[in-house]
């Protein structure tokens, strides 16, 4: 599905990705667990093809296509969605009318009927209600005014009405408390299929108690230090990164 | 919500033809000779076959006007001085006389309202041509082409409660004592230099008399358009509501692309009396000169409603797309007790237009209270000012004023400015005025992306957030027109 | 519609050219006696000032940045200049923020007047000028030869014109590279006038703090006689890179008196110029400041409380000139009005093309204690760049019913607590001053100025 060959990039003229090799197959879900700094989320904002970062070797094949090449948009009709670690605030506009705008677009590009409000609606009402979603949420302006824990089920949300093949989280666990954790973990975890790939990115190893990973890699000074099984993530919580050469006594 | 996925829909469908109304319509004209004297004026009062009570208020004028000097030095704009001599101030498709049905209106007149998408045909719009289920109901439309209103819609309806709803040019036969008694009661002939001018050389424009206790059933509407080469347009307005009456009156502009500029210089005067209410809603979508800033109207407009009775009110909503230049700043005098005064306002300037654009708020009565909303967004190489007064005199007891005005820039070519005034004789009037300025972040556009939106859809979508809170107080029809137009208004504005 | 390209001519809209005349007069009576006469670049910008006011006069209502502020009772006034009196004006103690007991570098002017024996540059660190304009020009053209005219120049405004023609003393402020001076300078303008005629005079200010240096100045702006007095003041601050300065003012001139100052400041790149003018005297006062920054990463903080009351105007100026980017400006001002006094505030935040990541921030609040007090606000943004951050407030009313109903249902009189309210409210004006001797010293006049109620 997804190939990424020693994959550099610099922000600022900073080397922060520093050759990245990673392949994923549909139906699998990856762990990238690193330290702070370690370019976990320059990965996934690399991959979502956000502006800002340079790509200097290295090349990312998706079911065959060159992703570096494509847009942000094109991407996200490919089916590659990004669960932002800090979703943005967009006001005035109501997140249903986001939803629709962009369930459309992508659509639109894949060839596909759009759907219209009545359809949408039924469609998003489904949604919510196995994330615990009210419809007043659904009508407040782009998380403005949403909790963290609101703001990550809204990224759920968003997720499983666009049904991507390929889906990035990028600190999904951040900023929230046991009982939003579990919520957004089985809203994923609805989402595993055979067809979907995922990338789990996470500094702690407390996520992967609930969405449990098939495979785990440990990202640190820009590389892939060690790949394994989820039983790596358990030895991490033990040990922490020293090993990589990471102090984290903070 | 749905109308905002419309609206991307219908930015990508014209992109090819910026300004869809640009299109000249080919029809005889009668063209006053070019050139501005007294007997230009006699020329227009002659044409309109006008009493002439009229005619010596014109040349009065006339007369005023010539002494004044143009405002240049106050508002933030920039241009040639306009040679006034150069200009037609009279035009007119040929027609035999007023046509008493459609059936007599220029076939070719019909076009081009069909093209502009305004419905002439009253049994068209009962019968739902348009297509579309759940509308509000029927619009009256008056259609002022160049100097003269070719057709009024759903008259004889109106009247049978009352309602007048004609050609001011028409009034001024019909009822002259309310014509009389009113024109130039909130705008007086002396002032300002484009106001007196209009007062000189005004050609047509609508007149509304809703009388007491009248709720008028549907919205009433002026289209204006100008096609006649090198001629100004001067229209007058004149709305009046009666004793608890209530109007809710809109009013749409557009233009044919031309290199030139073409003046532009109405006057809107609305008068409530004690518990009416007038709602007066505008998108303003003047050609506004191409990416180079050749041609263009230039928009120069006093608009202004005297809240006379007690509790009434008169909200102004406007959409500020088109024009070269913008001069413009619709105003409520707040004479009754407890009455209310609103300005909703979005102006979105791109390329190398330029508006300077806002609101007064005269307080004068007892427990008065205003309302502004500003949202200017600024594009290209354009520069937009809003520019407000907020007014508390002694005897306003209990006023109140909140005034929100925002401004959006996208790209560092352009400028955004702010401008209010506020004076407060009165220490129990309460005012707040808050102003910010910012832009379109890199992660809003980035996050919309992600989700799939091209950038051009995502900053309309933005823009269209940013505007939300004014775009919610125009009539529905409205509504989705502008938001259209919001994205129209600033494509290429990005990437 | 055709348009023509011949261009309007410039001509400065809403000023009287002839009110102008009494004062060239004087001006060409007094200028052979001058101090610095015989520096020939002195003469020039006497000369040029004359000129520009000769031009211009005073401003009028028509003028647009003065449309709130009258200055026609000005010309009824047929003003003379200060006789420098060396007697007759006595002292029980001189206005300061020091601590009872303590002295500390000072400069006292009297009528625009340097008085050296109520003057004092003890405490000040090696290499730190503290002197007056008139001994600088007679000693040390040098040290202000580079800086007097830059900022405030003579062919600007009418005002500073009027000013440069008659500038003859002030204080002169010099900090060279690195010196932090501890102690803040203080510097004292009496305005004694003339029981026989109004009075007029042109005090000049200079302070150059350079690169990396500290101070503060407060300056106090008091009256002692019952003549009418003109104060037209003009002071140019220069504030290096990393350098900051502390500018603080209080203004408490006799009801008789007319208080016009017009401060410009130029700030380094990393550098800081912190202002304050606390305002409760004066007939009629104006305060403008114009700071504009001269290179990136520097902070203008300029704010003020006014109380006025009886027929008193006070009028508050402001102009943060943002040419440069990154840079952030700060102004929060608070105004008490009461009987038929009158409060104007204009302050306008001007981003350049370029200044991008600016951040400008204003507010002004006014509180209308009488039924015939008034304001007039007029904050004003203007902005040729997009990615900055740029907002201003302003709100005018009467005391919060509903703070005072909680305050009296907890026992408090009504006027106990209108005090207590207004206070409040003021402070936090006051808090915005960081030097905490100055913010207490400000606090006891606002206090006073409550108690005189």
């Amino acid at each position: 599905m997804i190939e990424i060959k020693n994959l550099h990039a610099t922000v600022d003229g900073k080397e922060i990705l520093k050759g990245i090799n990673l392949t994923i197959r549909p139906g699998e879900v990856h762990a990238i667990m690193g330290p702070n700094g370690s370019g976990k989320s320059t990965l996934s904002y690399v991959l979502a093809g956000r502006e800002g970062y340079e790509i200097t070797k290295g090349s990312v094949v998706y079911f065959g296509q060159d992703l570096l090449a494509m847009e942000p948009e094109e991407r996200a009709a490919a089916g590659v969605f990004l669960a932002f670690q800090y979703p943005v605030e967009i006001p005035g506009v109501a997140n249903t009318t986001f939803l629709k705008s962009a369930l459309n677009a992508i659509r639109k590009q894949r060839g596909e009927q759009e759907l219209d409000a009545m359809q949408f609606l039924k469609l998003v009402r489904e949604k919510t209600k196995s994330l615990n979603m009210t419809d007043e949420m659904l009508k407040r302006a782009v998380n403005v005014g949403f909790s963290g824990g609101e703001k990550k089920r809204n990224e759920t949300l968003q997720m499983a009405v666009l049904q991507p093949r390929f889906a990035i989280l990028d600190e999904t666990d951040s900023g929230l408390d046991i009982d939003a954790l579990k919520i957004v973990a089985e809203g994923v975890n609805a989402l595993r299929s055979p067809e979907r790939a995922m990338l789990v990115i996470t500094h702690y190893q407390r996520l992967l108690d609930y969405i449990v990973p098939d495979y785990v890699h440990v990202l640190a000074h820009g590389k892939i230090q060690r790949s394994g099984g989820k039983e790596l993530a358990l030895e991490l919580e033990k040990n922490g990164y020293a090993e990589f050469g990471v102090n984290e006594a903070a | 919500m749905a109308a905002t996925t419309e609206t991307v829909e219908q930015v990508r469908a014209v992109t090819e033809q910026k300004y869809k109304y640009g299109f000249t319509t080919d029809i005889e004209s009668d063209v006053a000779p070019k050139g501005l004297n007294e007997d230009t004026v006699r020329f227009i009062s002659a044409k309109k076959e006008e009493p002439e009570w009229l005619l010596e208020w014109r040349l009065k004028a006339f007369r005023a006007w010539q002494e004044m000097e143009e405002p240049h030095h106050w508002a933030k704009l920039s241009y040639p001085p306009i040679d006034y001599q150069d200009a037609h101030y009279y035009a007119a498709p040929k027609m035999k006389a007023r046509p008493k049905s459609l059936d007599e209106v220029d076939p070719e007149l019909l076009k081009t309202y069909e093209k502009l998408g305004i419905p002439l045909r009253e049994q068209e719009i009962l019968a739902g041509v348009e297509g579309s289920e759940g509308r509000s109901p029927a619009v009256a439309v008056d259609a002022v082409f160049d100097s003269v209103s070719v057709a009024t819609t759903f008259k004889a309806k109106l009247e049978e409660m009352g309602i007048i709803f004609c050609a001011i040019s028409e009034a001024v036969h019909k009822c002259p004592e309310l014509v009389q008694k009113y024109l130039g009661s909130v705008v007086p002939y002396t002032d300002n230099f484009y106001a007196t001018l209009n007062s000189a050389v005004f050609t047509d424009g609508s007149f509304v008399y809703i009388p007491k206790g009248v709720r008028c059933p549907m919205e009433l509407s002026t289209y204006f358009r100008i096609n006649q080469a090198n001629t100004g347009q001067f229209e007058r307005t004149l709305i009046i509501a009666d004793e608890g009456a209530y109007v809710s009156y809109l009013e749409g502009c557009t233009a044919p692309q031309r290199d030139e500029n073409q003046l532009h210089a109405a006057v809107v005067e609305l008068v409530t009396l004690d518990d009416a209410q007038i709602k007066y809603s505008t998108v303003q979508n003047w050609y506004p000169g191409n990416e180079e800033g050749v041609g263009g109207i230039y928009n120069f407009v006093t608009k202004r409603g005297a809240c006379r009775g007690k509790n009434s009110k008169i909200s102004w909503t406007q959409v500020e797309t088109g024009s070269a230049i913008t001069w413009k700043y619709p105003s409520c005098i707040l004479q009754g007790d407890n009455s209310v005064g609103e300005f909703y306002s979005v102006a979105i300037t791109n390329n190398l237009q330029q508006a300077d654009t806002g609101t007064k708020m005269i307080h004068i009565g007892k427990n008065t209270r205003s309302t502004i909303v500003s949202k200017g967004i600024s594009a290209g190489r354009a520069q937009q000012t809003y520019r407000g007064l907020v007014k508390i005199l002694p005897k306003a007891e209990g006023a109140r004023n909140h005034t929100q005005c925002d401004s959006l820039l996208i790209g560092d070519q352009c400028g955004a400015h702010t401008v209010p005034y506020i004076e407060s004789r009165n220490r129990t009037a309460r005012i707040e005025h808050e102003a910010t300025t910012a832009k379109i972040s890199e992660d809003q556009l980035f996050y919309c992306r992600q989700r799939g939106l091209s950038e051009e859809d995502a900053v309309s979508l933005i823009v269209n957030g940013f505007c939300k809170e004014v775009l919610k107080e125009l009539p529905m029809e409205f509504a989705v027109e502008a938001q259209k137009l919001v994205g129209i208004s600033l494509e290429g504005s990005v990437g | 519609m055709a348009t023509t390209t011949t261009s309007r001519p410039a001509t400065p809209r809403g000023f009287d050219p002839a009110t102008a005349r009494p004062f060239l007069e004087q001006f060409d009576r007094l200028k052979a006696d001058l101090p610095g006469g015989s520096l020939s670049w002195v003469r020039d910008l006497r000369e040029q000032g004359r000129a520009r006011f000769a031009e211009l006069g005073f401003p009028t209502v028509k003028n647009e940045s003065w449309r709130y502020t009258n200055l026609r009772a000005l010309d009824k006034l047929a003003f003379q200049p200060a006789v420098a009196a060396e007697t007759g004006v006595s002292f029980d103690v001189l206005p300061t923020v020091r601590a009872a007991g303590t002295t500390g570098p000072r400069l006292v002017f009297v009528d625009g007047r340097f008085r050296a024996e109520l003057s004092s540059t003890a405490g000040l660190p090696a290499g730190v000028e503290l002197l007056n304009l008139a001994d600088a020009l007679a000693h040390k053209p040098e040290l202000v030869g580079e800086h007097l005219g830059r900022l405030a120049t003579p062919d600007d405004l009418s005002l500073v014109a009027l000013n440069t023609a008659f500038l003859a003393d002030g204080p002169v402020l010099h900090v060279p590279r690195g010196v932090e001076v501890a102690e803040p300078v203080e510097l004292v303008f009496v305005s004694v006038g003339s029981d026989e005629h109004p009075t007029s005079f042109h005090p000049r200010t200079l302070i150059i703090a350079e690169d990396n240096s500290r101070v503060v100045i407060v300056e106090h702006h008091v009256g002692l006689g019952t003549g009418a007095t003109l104060s037209n003041g003009v002071g140019e601050v220069f504030v290096g890179a990393h350098a900051s300065v502390h500018h603080y003012k209080v203004q408490r001139e006799h009801t008789n008196a007319f208080h016009l100052s017009h401060t410009a400041a130029k700030v380094g790149g990393h550098g800081v110029y912190d202002n304050f003018i606390l305002t409760t005297g004066a007939k009629l006062s104006r305060n403008e400041v114009r700071s504009t920054f001269d290179g990136e990463h520097g902070d203008t903080h300029v704010s003020g409380a006014y109380m006025v009351r009886g027929d008193q105007h006070v009028d508050t100026s402001t102009f943060i000139d943002h040419a440069v980017p990154c840079c952030t400006s700060r102004e929060v001002y608070k105004g008490v009005i009461d009987d038929t006094a009158r409060a104007v505030f204009q302050g306008k935040i001007l981003v350049r093309p370029g200044a991008q990541k600016t951040d400008g921030y204003q507010q002004n609040r006014a509180l209308l204690l009488s039924e015939t007090a008034e304001i007039d606000a007029k904050p004003e943004l203007e902005i040729y760049a997009d990615d900055v951050k740029c907002s201003h407030g302003a709100t005018a009313g009467e005391l919060d019913d509903q703070q005072l109903f909680y305050l009296r249902a907890r026992g408090i009189d009504k006027e106990t607590a209108r005090g207590l309210l207004i206070g409040a409210f003021l402070a936090e004006a006051l808090d915005e001053i960081p030097e905490e001797g100055v913010r207490e010293a400000f606090q006891a006049y606002v206090s006073a100025w409550q108690n005189a109620r």
